[in-house]
């Protein structure tokens, strides 16, 4: 009997073996982990000043910046297809309308529970506003909005600010300006 | 000579055969069974969080998209956690004076992150790709179960190998159209396994089952 306790013992820290969770918790960090080697105790750290990545040099700044000097462009960099409306539609839905409403009349649902209402866009001041202007809207913030550039990708703020113009002509047609199966269909509506 | 065992020990042993099968067997089913539970594998369990954000009211009430926050879960592997900056683009102007609200408002000012306590916590040697999984058609309820309606936040499925393999070995139950990925209240069709099929071969979903598809 003199045997038990060392048994115990060897088939008790054989038991422990299985509780080392080395490669679980591997020596690494993973995305946004906090760490104590840093002051901000980020463990992802900022680029360093001046970093570009390959092929994002911004020198197009009609295309990054939505300016050419200091001018707003009224003009896309790009052409504009069905396929970037409908994607604008999709991301417009995503970050928009929760303030800016479905169909941009600044009545979205956080308006509702207290929020500042955002402008119409169905007013003539920003129906004459370049696309340049509401593309540096969602880039830089504007008043109270806070700069999207950070969520949206670049690509994706140009077609947002594609529908944003699909949303203002699809408020603003005249009767006269439709086609005729299109106002009988308006008229069948009614 | 008389017997050494009385008689009626021919029950006995056949009883104590019978029970230690059972009871072994049992052992091996409850030990199992322990290894799924809550308890031992960290489901329906609300973290504490330093803000006790609630996707319920977020999403469900105010009918915010996932993506609003979870900025990248399109594009790259992690979903992306919303930076202070996110928070602060409506509360900046609403619930300003909410106490509840105070440590993202430090965060704002002093320009540290927030501490959130990480709710899935897969293992370092399982690589995971969110992108690859909203792109081809698998819901985010699918895996995270009804956040919508979670005040605060508990990890739905084990997250176990054997849990991610039932997916990978039959995508037909549980795939998607692209376009019901981040509806909540989905449910799949009578269907299922039909659509499934189809979606499949549609958005040409492989069965990746190797070893080096999440151990790379």
């Amino acid at each position: 009997m003199k045997r038990l306790p060392w048994l115990l013992l060897i088939g008790g820290s054989m038991l422990m073996m299985g509780c080392r969770q080395d490669m679980h918790d591997q020596p690494r960090f993973r995305l946004n982990a906090a760490t104590d080697l840093f002051g901000d105790r980020r463990a992802a750290r900022p680029l360093v000043q001046g970093t570009v990545a390959r092929g994002m040099l911004k020198t197009d700044t009609a295309l990054w910046s939505g300016k050419v000097g200091n001018k707003n462009v009224d003009q896309f960099p790009f052409p504009i297809t069905r396929e970037v409306i409908e994607r604008g539609r999709d991301r417009y839905n995503i970050f928009c309308s929760p303030c800016h409403g479905l169909t941009g009349h600044g009545d979205g649902m956080i308006v509702s529970r207290g929020l500042k209402k955002p402008p119409s866009y169905h007013t003539d001041a920003l129906r004459e506003q370049s696309v340049g202007h509401i593309y540096n809207v969602i880039t830089n913030g504007n008043g109270s909005m806070m700069s999207y550039a950070s969520r949206i990708p670049m690509r994706d703020r140009w077609a947002i600010t594609a529908y944003v113009r699909v949303l203002q002509q699809s408020q603003n047609v005249k009767v006269s300006e439709l086609t005729a199966e299109e106002r009988r269909k308006l008229e069948g509506a009614q | 000579m008389s017997q050494i065992f009385h008689p009626s020990t021919n029950t006995l042993s056949k009883v104590s055969i019978v029970s230690v099968v059972l009871l072994l067997g049992g052992l091996g089913y409850g030990l199992l069974a322990l290894n799924r539970s809550p308890y031992v594998a960290r489901t329906k369990i609300p973290f504490d969080q330093p803000v006790p954000f609630s996707h319920k009211h977020h999403v469900a009430g105010l009918g915010i998209d996932c993506r609003y926050c979870h900025t990248t879960v399109e594009r790259t592997a992690s979903a992306g956690m919303p930076t202070t900056e996110t928070c602060m683009s409506c509360h900046s102007m609403i619930w300003t004076n909410a106490p509840m609200l105070e440590p993202v408002r430090q965060s704002w000012a002093t320009g540290k992150s927030l501490e959130w306590t990480r709710v899935h916590d897969l293992p370092g040697f399982v690589y995971f790709n969110h992108s690859i999984h909203v792109n081809k058609g698998i819901g985010c309820a699918s895996c995270h179960g009804r956040v919508d309606q979670m005040p605060l936040v508990h990890q739905e499925n084990t997250l176990y190998m054997e849990w991610c393999l039932d997916c990978h070995r039959h995508p037909e139950k549980h795939i998607r159209p692209r376009d019901k990925v981040f509806e909540m209240a989905y449910q799949p069709p009578a269907n299922q396994l039909e659509l499934g099929a189809k979606l499949v071969k549609e958005y040409k979903v492989q069965k990746l089952t190797d070893c080096y598809t999440c151990h790379r």
